[in-house]
C-alpha cells in the first residue's frame, strides 16, 4: 500500500510524505525535499560570470574566465553530490533494525542500519534553530551499561525539516511497529 | 516473534536438498551456508556437519528442506521433505519452495515441540556469500574500547559475520570432489586461485628470511660501540634523517618478521607499511631520475653558493641597520657597537667557510643525492638536514641573544626584588623580605639601572633573531608535517576502499524487494562500507610524531624570558 500526500517544511517549502507499507513489520516513509530551482542556479551563475567579466574587463587575461567556468562547475557539482539532499527516507524493520537513508540529487545515496536491540525510543523533540525553534523526529539509542540511559540522539529528516503534522505521521507509523516488540514473546 | 532467514544468493538455483546452517536462537534467526543434494545418507551428513562444527568451532547443524521444482508442485516430494524433519531434528524446521522460475517463495515453518503453534512473519534476507565472507565489521569508533558485557550485547550482525567468516572450511568443498555429500555454495563451482599469489606466497619466505638477516646485520653495526661516542652520537640524534632511516629500518623489521598475521588490524597494517614503504621507494627513484637528468645537481650547486653568499649579506645589512638607528629607535651606542661587529665577525667566518667548501659541494650533493633512492621521505629530510646546516648561522646568533637576553632578564628580576627589600629564599623557593647593607643597595641600584638602560638594545637584537629562527623552524616543521602525512597515510586501506569496498564494512543496508501477497518479506542484505574518514583514522600508521608539544601560552612566556624554544622535539627525546 502506497499513498503519497503534500506537506511543508519548517521554512514554508512543499514537501511530500510517501509512506509504503511492504508488510505488517516492515514500513518505508520517505520524505522528498523541495527540488533545485532553476531560478537559483541561474542567478548565481549569472552572477558569478557577470563578476569573473568585470575582472577580465579590468585586469585584461582570460584566465579569469576560465577560472570563472571551472569554478562554477565545480562548485556546481560539488552541490549536487554533497549538498543537495533530493530524498530522506526511513525503512522500519521490526525485529531487524531501522534504516536512515539520504539520497542526494547526483544519485548518491548515504545510509545508515540501526539494529533494533541498540534503538530505546523514536521521539520528537523541540531544537532551537537560528532564530526559530522546530520540531524534529529523533532515534534515542540505548546506553548499553545503563537500561534507562541514552547514549546518543539520532536526528532524522535533518535537510527537508517536516512540519509537525508530517512529524506526528511519521511518528504513529513507527510507533505502531516498534509496539510490537513489546508485545512479541520473549524466545526461548 | 518473526523468524529471520538469512539465505546465500548464489544457492537461488540450487537443486532441492536440505539447508544446513547455523540457528542463533537469542535472534531467532537461521543463516543458512549451504544446500546439501540428494541422495545422502543422514548419518554421514551429522558426521561430517560434526567434523565441520569441531573444526570451525561455528554451530553448523540440518536447518530445514529447499525444494526447487522446475515443474508443478509434488505432493510426495513436500511429504518426503517433511519427513526428513523427524530425521533430523531441529526446531524450528523451515521448508522453502521455489515454483519455475517465480521470485515469490513459499517459506513455513514446522513446530512441533511447542505448546501452542502460531502463525509467525517470516523475513527472508538474501545476501551475497562471498562478500559477507571477506568483508570486516568495524565497529563504531567510540564504541571500540570493549567492555566486559560487551559479549551478549555484541552486534547482532557481527554474529551474523563471525558465522559466515569462520565457515571457510565448509565452501571448498566443490562439486567436483568425490564425497558422500554434494553442496551448493558460492564456491560449488569450483574453488578459485590465482597463480601468482601462490608463486608470491612461495617466494616470500625465503625473502623474509634473506631480509630479516640484513636487517640484523644492520642493526648490529648501528649498535657498534664505535658509534656511540659522544660526537657522533650527539650528531646522530640531531639529524632528522637519521630518525627517518631508524623508523623505516622499524618498518622493515615488522614486514619480515615470519610471525603470521593474527588478526585483520595486523595484517592491515604490514600490508600497509609495505605499500607506504613502496610508493615511497618508487616516488624517490622518480626524484632521483629527475634530478639527475640534465646535470641539475650541477645547476643546483652552482646556485647554492650564491644563495648563501646573498643570505649572508641581507644579514650584514640587517646588522648594520640594527647598529645605526633601527626604526627610529636610539640605542647604546657602545653596547651595540660590540654586538653589531661581533655578529658580523661570526658572519665573516660563515661565508669564508662556504667558500672553502665550494669546489666540493658539487661532489657532495651528488652523492647526498643518491639517498633518495630510499625513498621520498629520505630525500625530504636530507633537505630538511640540509636547511638546519645553511641556517647554522642564524641559529647560533639567536643562542647568542637569547642567553643575553634571558641572563639580563633575570639580573633584572633579581636586582628588582633587591629594590624592593626581598630576596629570593632557594631552600624555601619563595621571596622573602631582607635587610641589605647601604653599599650592597648603592651598588645594587646602580647595576640594575644599567641593566634596565640596556634593555632596549638586547631586546631588539633577540627579537630580531628571534623571528629569524622562528621562520626557519616554520620550514622545517611544515616539511617534517610533510614526511610524517607520507608515513602516516594508510595507502594500502584507502586503495582496498576504492577498489573492493565490502571488505571494510562499516554495517550493512537493506533494500526491500518485491513484495507479492502472502509470501513472505524479501529484502536484499547489502555491505555499508566504511568512509575514508575513518578508514584512515582506523589504520594510521603510528609515526614519531612531532607536533609541538608546548600550548601557545608556555612558548609565549618562554620567549617572553629568553629561555631557548625547541619547538619540535621528537618523542623520547630528553629535554634540553
Amino acid at each position: 500500500a502506497m499513498e503519497e500526500r503534500p506537506y511543508r517544511s519548517a521554512s514554508g517549502a512543499p514537501i511530500a510524505l510517501r509512506c509504503r507499507q511492504h508488510s505488517a513489520s516492515c514500513r518505508e516513509l520517505a520524505v522528498r525535499c523541495p527540488r533545485l530551482q532553476l531560478r537559483s542556479l541561474s542567478a548565481v551563475t549569472s552572477a558569478v560570470w557577470l563578476a569573473a567579466y568585470g575582472l577580465f574587463a579590468v585586469s585584461e587575461n582570460s584566465m579569469v574566465l576560465s577560472a570563472a567556468i571551472f569554478t562554477t562547475l565545480i562548485g556546481l557539482i560539488i552541490y549536487l553530490h554533497f549538498v543537495k539532499v533530493d530524498q530522506e527516507s526511513l525503512l522500519v524493520i521490526g525485529s531487524l533494525g531501522i534504516q536512515v537513508t539520504s539520497s542526494y540529487a547526483s544519485g548518491k545515496e548515504s545510509t545508515t542500519f540501526i539494529e533494533m536491540s541498540q534503538v530505546k525510543d523514536v521521539v520528537i523533540n523541540e531544537a532551537i534553530h537560528m532564530q526559530k525553534v522546530i520540531y524534529y523526529l529523533c532515534i534515542l539509542l540505548q546506553d548499553p551499561g545503563d537500561p534507562q540511559g541514552v547514549s546518543e540522539v539520532v536526528p532524522l529528516f535533518q535537510s527537508s525539516k517536516p512540519r509537525l503534522d508530517c512529524l506526528i505521521e511519521v511518528y504513529k507509523s513507527c510507533q505502531e511497529i516498534l509496539e510490537q516488540r513489546k508485545t512479541a514473546p520473549q524466545s526461548s | 516473534m518473526v523468524l529471520k532467514v538469512f539465505f546465500p544468493s548464489c544457492c537461488s538455483s540450487a537443486e532441492s536438498g536440505i539447508l544446513i546452517g547455523r540457528w542463533i536462537s537469542e535472534q531467532n534467526s537461521a543463516v543458512i551456508l549451504a544446500v546439501v543434494h540428494f541422495p545422502f545418507i543422514p548419518a554421514q551428513v551429522k558426521q561430517y556437519l560434526s567434523e565441520v562444527q569441531q573444526v570451525t568451532k561455528v554451530s553448523v547443524s540440518v536447518l530445514g528442506s529447499w525444494s526447487n521444482s522446475k515443474e508443478k508442485k509434488e505432493e510426495s516430494l513436500s511429504e518426503f521433505l517433511e519427513d526428513l524433519g523427524t530425521i533430523f531434528s531441529h526446531e524450528p524446521w523451515i521448508q522453502i519452495s521455489k515454483e519455475g522460475d517465480s521470485k515469490f517463495w513459499s517459506c513455513s515453518t514446522l513446530q512441533k515441540h511447542s505448546n501452542h503453534p502460531k502463525e509467525e512473519e517470516i523475513i527472508l534476507v538474501y545476501y551475497d556469500q562471498r562478500k559477507v565472507m571477506l568483508s570486516h565489521l568495524h565497529p563504531p569508533l567510540d564504541t571500540a574500547t570493549s567492555t566486559e558485557n560487551k559479549a551478549d550485547d555484541a552486534s547482532k550482525l557481527a554474529a551474523i559475520f563471525d558465522t559466515v567468516a569462520k565457515s571457510r572450511m565448509l565452501f571448498m568443498v566443490d562439486r567436483y570432489d568425490d564425497g558422500p555429500i554434494k553442496l551448493t555454495h558460492w564456491q560449488s563451482d569450483g574453488v578459485e586461485a590465482s597463480i601468482i599469489v601462490e608463486l608470491l606466497k612461495q617466494a616470500s619466505v625465503p625473502a623474509c628470511m634473506l631480509l630479516t638477516f640484513l636487517l640484523s646485520l644492520i642493526s648490529g653495526i648501528c649498535k657498534s660501540r664505535v658509534l656511540k661516542f659522544w660526537p657522533l652520537s650527539f650528531l646522530w640524534s640531531k639529524l632528522s634523517t637519521c630518525e627517518q632511516l631508524g623508523h623505516r629500518l622499524q618498518h622493515l623489521q615488522v614486514i619480515s618478521s615470519n610471525k603470521k598475521a593474527q588478526n585483520q588490524t595486523q595484517l592491515m597494517r604490514k600490508a600497509n607499511i609495505f605499500v607506504s614503504l613502496l610508493i615511497d621507494v618508487a616516488l624517490g627513484m622518480l626524484l632521483m631520475s629527475w634530478l639527475y637528468r640534465k646535470n641539475r645537481i650541477g645547476h643546483l650547486a652552482d646556485t647554492l653558493i650564491p644563495v648563501a653568499d646573498h643570505v649572508a649579506e641581507e644579514l650584514q645589512d640587517l646588522l648594520q641597520w640594527l647598529m645605526g638607528a633601527p626604526a627610529g629607535l636610539k640605542m647604546n651606542r657602545a653596547l651595540d657597537q660590540v654586538l653589531g661587529r661581533f655578529f658580523l665577525y661570526h658572519i665573516h667566518l660563515w661565508i669564508s667557510y662556504i667558500h672553502l667548501m665550494s669546489p666540493f659541494i658539487e661532489m657532495i650533493l651528488w652523492y647526498v643525492g643518491l639517498s633518495a633512492c630510499l625513498g621520498l621521505t629520505m630525500a625530504l629530510c636530507i633537505l630538511s638536514d640540509i636547511i638546519a646546516l645553511l641556517t647554522f648561522h642564524i641559529y647560533c646568533f639567536y643562542v647568542y641573544g637569547a642567553r643575553l637576553y634571558c641572563l639580563k632578564i633575570y639580573g633584572l628580576s633579581s636586582l628588582w626584588r633587591l629594590f624592593r627589600g626581598k630576596k629570593w629564599n632557594v631552600l624555601r623557593q619563595r621571596v622573602d623580605s631582607c635587610s641589605y647593607d647601604l653599599d650592597q643597595l648603592f651598588i645594587g641600584t646602580l647595576l640594575f639601572t644599567i641593566l634596565l638602560f640596556l634593555l632596549p638594545t638586547t631586546a631588539l637584537y633577540y627579537l630580531v633573531f628571534t623571528l629569524l629562527r622562528l621562520l626557519v623552524v616554520i620550514v622545517q616543521g611544515l616539511i617534517r608535517l610533510l614526511v610524517d602525512l607520507i608515513d602516516s597515510l594508510p595507502l594500502y586501506s584507502i586503495i582496498l576502499r576504492l577498489c573492493r569496498s565490502y571488505r571494510l564494512a562499516a554495517g550493512v543496508k537493506f533494500r526491500v524487494l518485491e513484495q507479492q501477497d502472502g509470501k513472505p518479506l524479501r529484502l536484499l542484505m547489502q555491505i555499508n562500507p566504511l568512509s575514508y574518514g575513518s578508514v584512515v583514522q582506523t589504520y594510521r600508521l603510528p609515526t614519531y610524531s612531532c607536533y609541538p608539544k608546548d600550548s601557545w601560552t608556555s612558548l609565549c612566556k618562554k620567549l617572553f624570558l629568553g629561555e631557548l624554544i625547541y619547538p619540535w622535539k621528537h618523542k623520547g627525546e630528553k629535554q634540553d
